[in-house]
Order: structure tokens, then C-alpha cells, then sequence
């Protein structure tokens, strides 16, 4: 099982979900999140007073599914998140060792 | 039709006793009972009215304004001391503040006969600005009690974020006490119409020498602004400023406070008339249309300057506006406080946004550059727009009875305009210099930096704006 986290623009969310659906991702966990990379950050102006807002909104996808749809889904959130500008996001891929429905005790790939 | 017609000989009939009255002429110095023929029931309305709407400026609208502009963490610190400001000055206001502002006694400060509201009741009256015309006492206490209300309570955006509440509220009572009253007293005390004549000299010191003030330019603005200013100062800069990032915490909320304030503005300066007339209307119009006008004049500079309109820029715009028209708002036409308007956005921006990061000084709100600059804008400006060679309703000499229009000439009329901002700014500016320090120097007026840092609402109210 892998673990595929994404960050991306907030308003990429929906897109995501329906193409994460369509290609038989079953469930994530999303998180609303701050934080910077390339872009780190914009100035905001009020009455003339300048503030850089280090820290960017994302959005953070969790999604855990058996190894061999991960190389699609990491696929899916790049074309679907992808708008070309600096502030897309990134991806991470990490490895499950382990996973456990609590409704039915059922674990591993029954259980995502 | 038969309904119509009957109505209209009904009006020709009762207009028959007027007619009588008028070949009479307006009596000299009428008692009570003759001044309580003189009352209109319009006119009370709209005193009234005009009081709910001042003071709805003051709770919630400069609450609002002012707290949507500070950090979460100190909202309700600020809701708190307008609130409180409204509460404590209002008793003050009938216990002897209404008595020194509005009795003779000397140009500077009236005298304590009228303290308790000693003398008041539903059989007395003030005057207004027509001869021969009153409101119930009561009414104009009111009116004014707001006036009093709101105008300490302007003060505070220019330390917000970094002030002990209890010193706050002390120091509010002796700037009311020592500066407001005096500054009332000076400029909007005089006899009345009816009176004036046969005792010229019983009228404030700035009223005296004929300064124009519609509805406070001097006694509210320049006079809040300038303390403002002098405390920010003497307070200091807040923990972290200039490296901490102190953006407003909901310019939702200060949207909705400025539009209050908008709408309270009515009150404030068509209120400021006395009367419910043509007078009253021309000086509703003249703050609708300068407020409009400044509030475009701010968002054209910050497009053109920042490439993006601002929301806060808008609102903030409008406030200058509408403090730059309060002077003049009974005097200008409609189309010289489009000027108006178009000429103090672009001055009051100047200040907050290059003098303020040059000077280097905190004033949190921009107390001073938009009420200090725009209320010494307008209050100048007046003695222009109020010229009738420019379509403004010049000024009436009341030392005739009855009251004439007074012969107008633009240059001395701005020198008393300017005299009178001076003497605002030096009695104000000094007074609230030597009560912050005195204040700063027994109670201490800051908390400690730590509660600072944590935010004022929980260290000094222990509670929280927003519990989510």
C-alpha cells in the first residue's frame, strides 16, 4: 500500500475529488493547511502598509491505496491540480505498513 | 376629490392665525411659555431620530470599524472601550458636562446652574437657529449627549492593541472634562437668535469671532484626532510593529461599521441643523454625495497607485469624506462637497500611507490621518465653500433681530477658520499631552508586553472575540 500526500491550490479540490472517483479512489482525508515553497508567500497592502503573508492556504490530500493504482493517482492529481503557475504544489509517496477498518476488523488492501 | 378640496380650505383656514402672528413679527426674548408655542413636532422627531442615529455611529458602528481593523486577539478590547466611553460619558454628559458646555458664563467654559440637569424639564427649551423657533430642552441634550459620546471614544483607535482599560476610561473623563467641554463650550454655545441681540457678548469664544462649524469639524475631529496623535506618541509603537504582520482581522466587519457610520452620519450633520427643513436636506445631500466622492477619489489613487482597488481604501475614503463635510455640511452645495470629497481623499492617503512610515509613529487606525487631517481640511475648506458667491449659505448675523444674512468675505472667513483649527489643535494637543503623561507616569497607561503579546481581550476581559 503507499500513501500518496498532495498539496494543492484550494480551489483545485473539486477537480481532483471527480477525477480521483472516476479512476476508483475509494476514500481521503483532506486538510485545510498553510504553508510555503517556490511561491512562499504574497504581499498584502492595507492603507498603504505592507505585509508579506508567508505563509500560502493549500489544500492537503491524504490518500492511502493499493501499490498498484498509486503511479495513477499521483498521475491524476498533476494533470488535474497543473495550472502551470508557481503555487501548484507537490506530491509525496510513502510506504503503508499497515491498515485497518474499524468498522469490520477487516486490514489491509480490504480495508481501504 | 370632495375630500381633497375640503382639506385644502381646512389648510387656508388655520393658516389665517399664522398670518395674524406673522403682521406681529417674531418676539424678542420669549419666555417659556411663549417658546412653548414655538416648538414643531417635526423638528423634535427629528432630534430625536437624529441622537438614535449618532449614537448608533459611536455603538456599533465605530466598534465595528475600528475592531475590524485590530488583530483577533484584541477585538473585543476595542468593541469594549467604545462601549464603555458611550455608558460613562453619558453620565457625565447630564451630571455637568451639559451644564458646562451649554450655560453663559465665560467665551471659554459655562457654569454649573444647569449641573444635575438642574432647570431641565419638558417645559423648557433651546434654541435653534431660527428665530423664534424651539425644541424641548430635553431633546437637544440628547442630540448633544451623543455628540459627547462618541468623540472620546474616536480617540482610541490611535493606541489600540496596547492600552490598560481602567486608565483609559479615567483619561477619557478628563479629556471630556478638560478638553471636550471647553471645545463645545467655545464653539457652539451662543444665546440664541432670539437672544443674542441684546447680549452680543454671550457666546463662545470661537463662535464669537464667527468660526463656521456645522456639526464639529473642530469639537469632534481635529479635537479627537489631535489627542489621538499626541497619545500614540506618548504610548508608543506596539510589540512587534513594522516587523509583525498587524493586518486587519475581518475588513467584513469594519465594511459594516463604516457603513453605520455612513448612515449615522445623517444624524450627526442634517441633525447638527436643529430644524427639520431645506436646511436639514441640504446638509443630508452634501454628506451623502462628498462621502461618495472621497471614497472614489481614495480607490482611483490605491488603482492607480497598487494596480487593485481596496476594500479597506473604499471604506476608509468614505470616513474622510464624511469627516471633512461635517463643518461644512450645512454651508456647501452639493456640488462643491463633490471638491470637497475629491480633494481630502487624496490628502488623508498622503498621510497614512507615506507621512505615518515616514514619521515613523503608531497610530494604529489612522486616527490622526483621516479625523485630525481630514477634520482640518474641511475645516478650512468651509470658509470657501460657505462663501455665497460659490452657491454657500454664508452666515447669518444674529446680532440683528431679526437675524440677517451677514456680509461675506472668503479671506477673513478662512483666517477664523484657521484660527479656530489652531486653537483646537494647541488646547486638545496640549491637554491630552500633559493628561497621557500624567496618567502614564501614576497608573501606567500599557499593559505589560507579554499580555500585549497575548492579546488584550484575554488579559484584560478574560474572553475571546471568537469561540469556533
Amino acid at each position: 500500500m503507499k500513501m500518496i500526500i498532495a498539496a494543492i491550490k484550494p480551489y483545485k479540490l473539486d477537480e481532483v475529488r471527480e477525477a480521483l472517483t472516476a479512476i476508483g479512489v475509494q476514500g481521503m482525508m483532506v486538510t485545510e493547511i498553510k504553508g510555503f515553497g517556490t511561491q512562499s508567500g504574497h504581499t498584502e497592502i492595507y492603507r498603504g502598509a505592507e505585509y508579506a503573508v508567508n505563509f500560502v492556504p493549500k489544500m492537503r490530500l491524504e490518500i492511502v491505496v493499493a501499490d498498484g493504482l498509486a503511479d495513477n493517482v499521483v498521475d491524476t492529481i498533476t494533470k488535474t491540480a497543473r495550472t502551470g503557475k508557481i503555487g501548484d504544489g507537490k506530491i509525496f509517496v510513502l510506504d503503508v505498513s499497515k491498515a485497518l477498518r474499524v468498522r469490520t476488523g477487516e486490514t489491509d488492501d480490504e480495508a481501504l | 376629490m370632495k375630500k381633497l378640496m375640503l382639506s385644502g380650505a381646512m389648510a387656508a383656514l388655520s393658516a389665517l392665525p399664522a398670518l395674524a402672528q406673522e403682521a406681529v413679527g417674531p418676539i424678542k426674548a420669549p419666555d417659556a411659555a411663549a417658546m412653548a408655542g414655538m416648538v414643531d413636532k417635526g423638528d423634535t422627531t427629528w432630534m430625536l431620530i437624529s441622537s438614535v442615529l449618532v449614537l448608533m455611529m459611536a455603538i456599533p458602528a465605530l466598534g465595528l470599524f475600528y475592531g475590524g481593523l485590530v488583530r483577533t486577539k484584541n477585538m473585543l478590547s476595542v468593541l469594549m472601550q467604545v462601549f464603555m466611553i458611550v455608558a460613562i460619558i453619558a453620565i457625565c454628559w447630564v451630571t455637568y458636562g451639559y451644564s458646562l458646555a451649554f450655560t453663559g458664563g465665560s467665551p471659554y467654559i459655562g457654569g454649573l446652574s444647569k449641573a444635575f440637569l438642574a432647570g431641565v424639564g419638558t417645559g423648557s427649551y433651546a434654541a435653534t437657529f431660527s428665530n423664534n423657533v424651539y425644541i424641548p430642552e430635553y431633546a437637544f441634550v440628547i442630540f448633544q449627549m451623543t455628540f459627547a459620546c462618541i468623540t472620546p471614544g474616536l480617540i482610541v483607535g490611535a493606541f489600540a492593541e496596547r492600552i490598560k482599560f481602567w486608565p483609559l476610561m479615567i483619561f477619557s473623563v478628563l479629556w471630556f472634562t478638560i478638553v471636550y467641554l471647553p471645545m463645545a463650550h467655545m464653539v457652539w454655545y451662543w444665546a440664541g437668535p432670539d437672544f443674542l441681540p441684546d447680549n452680543t457678548a454671550d457666546a463662545g469664544l470661537l463662535w464669537g469671532w464667527g468660526a463656521l462649524d456645522f456639526a464639529g469639524g473642530t469639537v469632534v475631529h481635529i479635537n479627537a484626532g489631535i489627542a489621538g496623535l499626541v497619545g500614540c506618541i506618548v504610548i508608543g509603537k506596539r510589540v512587534g510593529f513594522g516587523k509583525e504582520n498587524m493586518a486587519p482581522h475581518s475588513l467584513t466587519m469594519t465594511m459594516i461599521g463604516a457603513s453605520l457610520l455612513w448612515v449615522g452620519w445623517f444624524g450627526f450633520n442634517a441633525g447638527s441643523n436643529l430644524e427639520a427643513n431645506g436646511l436639514a436636506a441640504l446638509a443630508f445631500i452634501n454628506t451623502f454625495v462628498a462621502t461618495a466622492a472621497a471614497a472614489f477619489a481614495w480607490v482611483m489613487i490605491e488603482q492607480i497607485k497598487h494596480g487593485r482597488p481596496s476594500l479597506l481604501g473604499a471604506v476608509t475614503g468614505a470616513v474622510a469624506g464624511l469627516v471633512a463635510i461635517t463643518p461644512a455640511s450645512g454651508f456647501a452645495t452639493p456640488m462643491t462637497s463633490i471638491v470637497l470629497g475629491l480633494v481630502v481623499a487624496p490628502a488623508c492617503y498622503f498621510f497614512v500611507s507615506f507621512v505615518k512610515a515616514k514619521v515613523k509613529y503608531d497610530d494604529s487606525l489612522d486616527v490622526f490621518g483621516v479625523h485630525g487631517i481630514g477634520g482640518i481640511i474641511g475645516a478650512i475648506a468651509t470658509g470657501i465653500v460657505a462663501d455665497p458667491s460659490l452657491g454657500g449659505q454664508g452666515f447669518f448675523d444674529y446680532t440683528q433681530f431679526p437675524a440677517v444674512a451677514g456680509a461675506y468675505d472668503m479671506g477673513t472667513q478662512v483666517w477664523v477658520q484657521v484660527k479656530a483649527v489652531a486653537v483646537t489643535l494647541i488646547w486638545s494637543g496640549g491637554v491630552s499631552f500633559l493628561l497621557f503623561k500624567l496618567l502614564d507616569l501614576t497608573l501606567g497607561l500599557r499593559p505589560t508586553a507579554d499580555d500585549e503579546r497575548q492579546g488584550l481581550d484575554q488579559t484584560s476581559h478574560g474572553e475571546s472575540a471568537y469561540n469556533m
